[in-house]
């Protein structure tokens, strides 16, 4: 279990996550969701020890994650980034074996069980065949699957994903979520950030809305998510809201 | 591993034939009866050339040449920037700037190449504190300070230019910053390029942790990458390599930018390859170079003016193709 108690964390002196208190168990999948800037990131960020905690604590499996080294870290605990351009024309190979070598040393070199995994999670991904693409020359969809696949790589029993669905298509956001569920029904603690409440409601069993760096419920997805939550979340009108569920509604009707 | 293997042999035979290149030049015949009588133990010029002038020479262009294209390589990994160079934090100016006041203030070939060392290591040192005292620890902030110091000691170097007596220390100066391995010290030889083929090693070692590196630091951290550790080193090693070759041979120009380049335009991306290739390839184009320098016109020519003014040319010639692998 990842366990923050009465966080605050940031990037300066002024913390932007403030003072939340928080549970991934194995087995969960916890959806995070909040307007832009309020913090998920940060707290995401927080949690894989990128930024020190300001103060509270930050438990693994009991252990304080600020002692833990580096290689520990990451054996527990993958991290999937926004995706991101890169500099240098890496495969898609290269970009995922890193999931599996980082942890193990300096000079560490791979193995014929790591091309195995390697292979293993781009069939399971459907990306077999980017794997002598340059990551560089990708789209942005596919470099979000890349390190999506690279988090599953390094086999960690936690999971962090920060808008994994945001550059994908429709097809691949539900091939995702599927992906998540099973992820969680496998006995990973997944916790992933997302801007569509639906994403939530088909894979989440447990929901955290959060507004100015502070949690403002939490709770099943039928319990936290409804009409008022919502349009207090993201300041929104409530007839705005049913506008756009109307019309998710006619789109449906349509297919 | 192949390529690697090709280049390793070519770089031997080159090297090889290096040694029996040179101005002093028996008969093919001649040579091959002397050199084996050097193998019966008995001394001849020919084999006196070799052991006091060519071989220490040969020697030092290689680790050279490995020394300035593996660290420029490591760099651009670091800094994730194609255009990095050995000189990115300052210890190449610093250390011509020292070797400027050794042979300003000295008189003796070690005694500039001390004062050399000494300002290289130094003018890293000053960038690293400066990064410091800012107080961020990202890679924007280590490069501004690279170019202050940089730029700091280019400053001081054009100083000690202009007090320098101009009939015999400013020519000293002014040459040997051109790059040359033709007033090679042959102890100094010996001493540094065991360091430096040792520190070329372990740099090519860091192949793998080099390409999680170059992904950012905060993603480095989160794929189980010591990244301080990693960062801290790779400075250590090539700052070691650029400020001894600068003692060794002055500024030799441009290797550690290109070859990478050209590393990566052959053999693709992956650090576990650009490293030791870039190693390789850059001890041919230094050797294949000097030995131009030293052999094929009555004067002999700076070897860091041929490298840029060869080097350059070809840059231009592949620059479409190298720029394919960097993304906007």
């Amino acid at each position: 279990m990842i366990e923050a108690r009465d966080l605050y964390a940031g990037y300066d002196r002024q913390p932007v996550v403030q003072g939340v208190t928080l549970r991934i168990a194995r087995g969960e999948t916890l959806a995070l969701l909040g307007p832009n800037g309020c913090g998920k990131t940060t707290l995401l960020k927080a949690l894989c020890a990128i930024h020190p905690a300001h103060s509270g604590s930050i438990h693994v499996d009991g252990d304080d994650l600020g002692h833990l080294s580096a290689p520990e870290r990451a054996r527990r605990i993958a991290y999937v980034p926004q995706q991101h351009r890169l500099v240098f024309a890496y495969s898609v190979l290269d970009v995922v074996m890193m999931g599996r070598l980082a942890g193990r040393g300096l000079i560490a070199r791979p193995t014929p069980a790591d091309f195995a995994a390697v292979h293993a999670v781009l069939a399971q991904l459907g990306l077999r065949d980017l794997a002598g693409r340059s990551y560089a020359a990708l789209s942005g969809g596919q470099r979000q699957q890349v390190l999506i696949a690279r988090a599953l790589a390094q086999d960690a029993p936690y999971l962090l994903l920060d808008e994994p669905a945001s550059s994908l298509d429709y097809g691949n956001q539900l091939r995702l979520l599927e992906l998540l569920g099973q992820l969680r029904d496998g006995g990973r603690g997944v916790l992933f950030t997302t801007h569509h409440p639906d994403h939530a409601f088909v894979v989440a069993t447990r929901v955290v809305l959060m507004q100015a760096g502070r949690f403002i419920a939490q709770g099943t997805p039928a319990q936290c998510m409804n009409r008022e939550q919502l349009a207090r979340l993201y300041a929104l009108p409530a007839d705005e809201l049913d506008q756009a569920v109307r019309a998710q509604r006619w789109a449906q009707q349509a297919v | 591993m192949k390529a690697i293997a090709v280049l390793a042999a070519l770089l031997f035979g080159a090297a090889a034939l290096s040694l029996l290149l040179g101005r002093y030049q028996p008969s093919p015949l001649d040579a091959a009866l002397r050199l084996w009588q050097g193998l019966e133990g008995k001394p001849s010029e020919l084999w006196t050339v070799i052991r006091e002038l060519r071989l220490p020479r040969v020697i030092a262009a290689v680790s050279i040449g490995a020394g300035l294209a593996v660290s420029g390589a490591a760099y651009q990994a670091l800094f994730r920037n194609p255009l990095a160079s050995p000189e990115v934090l300052g210890g190449l100016a610093g250390a011509a700037f020292g070797a400027a006041l050794g042979i300003l203030l000295g008189h003796a070939l070690w005694q500039m190449q001390l004062a050399s060392f000494a300002f290289g290591l130094l003018a890293v040192g000053l960038t690293l504190l400066l990064a410091r005292l800012v107080g961020q620890s990202g890679i924007v902030v280590l490069l501004l300070a690279g170019l202050i110091t940089g730029a700091f000691f280019t400053a001081l170097l054009s100083t000690a230019k202009y007090v320098a007596d101009p009939y015999d220390k400013l020519p000293a100066i002014t040459y040997w910053l051109m790059g040359t391995l033709s007033s090679i010290n042959v102890p100094s030889v010996w001493l540094t390029a065991p360091l430096m083929i040792a520190a070329t090693v372990a740099l090519v070692a860091l192949g793998h942790a080099l390409n999680v590196l170059s992904m950012g630091d905060e993603e480095a951290a989160t794929l189980g990458m010591p990244v301080r550790t990693v960062r801290a080193l790779v400075i250590a090693l090539a700052t070691l390599l650029g400020t001894l070759s600068v003692t060794l041979a002055g500024m030799i120009a441009w290797v550690g930018l290109l070859i990478p380049q050209i590393a990566r335009l052959i053999w693709g991306a992956d650090n576990r390859r650009v490293l030791p290739a870039s190693a390789l390839l850059g001890a041919l184009y230094v050797l294949l170079l000097d030995d131009v320098a030293r052999t094929a016109f009555p004067v002999e020519l700076p070897l860091g003016v041929l490298t840029a003014l060869v080097g350059l040319p070809v840059f231009a010639v592949v620059l479409r193709r190298v720029a394919v692998g960097w993304s906007e």
